[in-house]
């Protein structure tokens, strides 16, 4: 066997990227969870909630929503299918706390649960509120 | 009504479906992306881009983590505008201080009344 012959047999034997099922899933899951933010949203602006606080309203919902069904071994179970669908949605950032903090209880409740739900919630919180201050040190500086 | 819905599906579901392009096609970790996606709000919400996606698409824009980074942003902008040089590092945690309480206070509670799944 040449090496061209190996690589063609590699080639076929990796199996076929599922991206024709991937990404209408993710769209399908991570559309529906922001329908279900808005209806949030919505029930709140008919609370006569002005528009921050309702859309601030819907946020929450939904990590709560996300911190329930994820301790009940439910939001990763979606997130199989749904890939970014459940990732990228403020639920995926809630989900990516819950999970770890679950996982490390056994190793304690301050350097387990407390330190692990920061594994991926860290970063995140790290670069996006210093890309905010940058922002408004340029906003002062051109003040 | 029926059009906001259809509008936080169709943007939702769209910035969703880019993420999925991230995970298919190149080697960025969800962890990566995630970061990505507050940068890239952050950038955006700055620049004055995403708030017209929020008026278009409300939860559409505002639930995908790219809404949380333009909402970083606006605080900020809003802050700075108040009290100037202060505000650029009061101003993203004081708006989105409620979503980053909720979730860290949700998350301990839950962690301490769930069993986690069996791992063997």
């Amino acid at each position: 066997m040449t090496a061209k012959d190996y690589q063609a047999a590699a080639q076929k034997a990796i199996p076929p990227s599922k991206s024709y099922k991937n990404i209408p899933m993710a769209f399908l899951v991570g559309g529906l969870l922001c329908v279900l933010g808005q209806a949030v949203i919505n029930l709140a602006l008919s609370f006569g909630l002005e528009k921050d606080m309702a859309s601030a309203c819907g946020s929450i919902s939904l990590i709560l929503l996300s911190a329930v069904l994820t301790g009940l071994n439910v939001y990763d179970n979606i997130a199989k299918h749904a890939g970014a669908g459940t990732l990228v949605p403020i639920t995926g950032f809630a989900n990516s706390m819950v999970s770890p903090a679950m996982e490390f209880k056994s190793e304690g409740y301050i350097l387990g649960l407390g330190a692990k739900m920061f594994s991926i919630a860290g970063p995140v919180l790290v670069y996006g509120i210093s890309a905010s201050v940058i922002y408004g040190l340029i906003l002062v500086i051109m003040g | 009504m029926l059009t906001d819905y259809l509008w936080a599906f169709l943007v939702g579901g769209g910035i969703c479906a880019v993420g999925q392009l991230f995970i298919d096609y190149t080697k960025l970790t969800p962890a990566r992306i995630l970061v990505s996606y507050v940068v890239v709000g952050v950038i955006l919400g700055g620049l004055g881009l995403y708030q017209p996606l929020l008026d278009f698409a409300g939860a559409g824009a505002s639930i995908p983590l790219t809404g949380f980074g333009a909402l970083l942003a606006k605080g900020v902008r809003e802050a700075v505008a108040e009290q100037g040089l202060f505000g650029a590092f009061s101003g993203g945690l004081t708006a989105s201080a409620a979503g980053i309480a909720m979730a860290i206070f949700a998350a301990l509670v839950v962690a301490l009344l769930a069993k986690s799944k069996d791992k063997s």
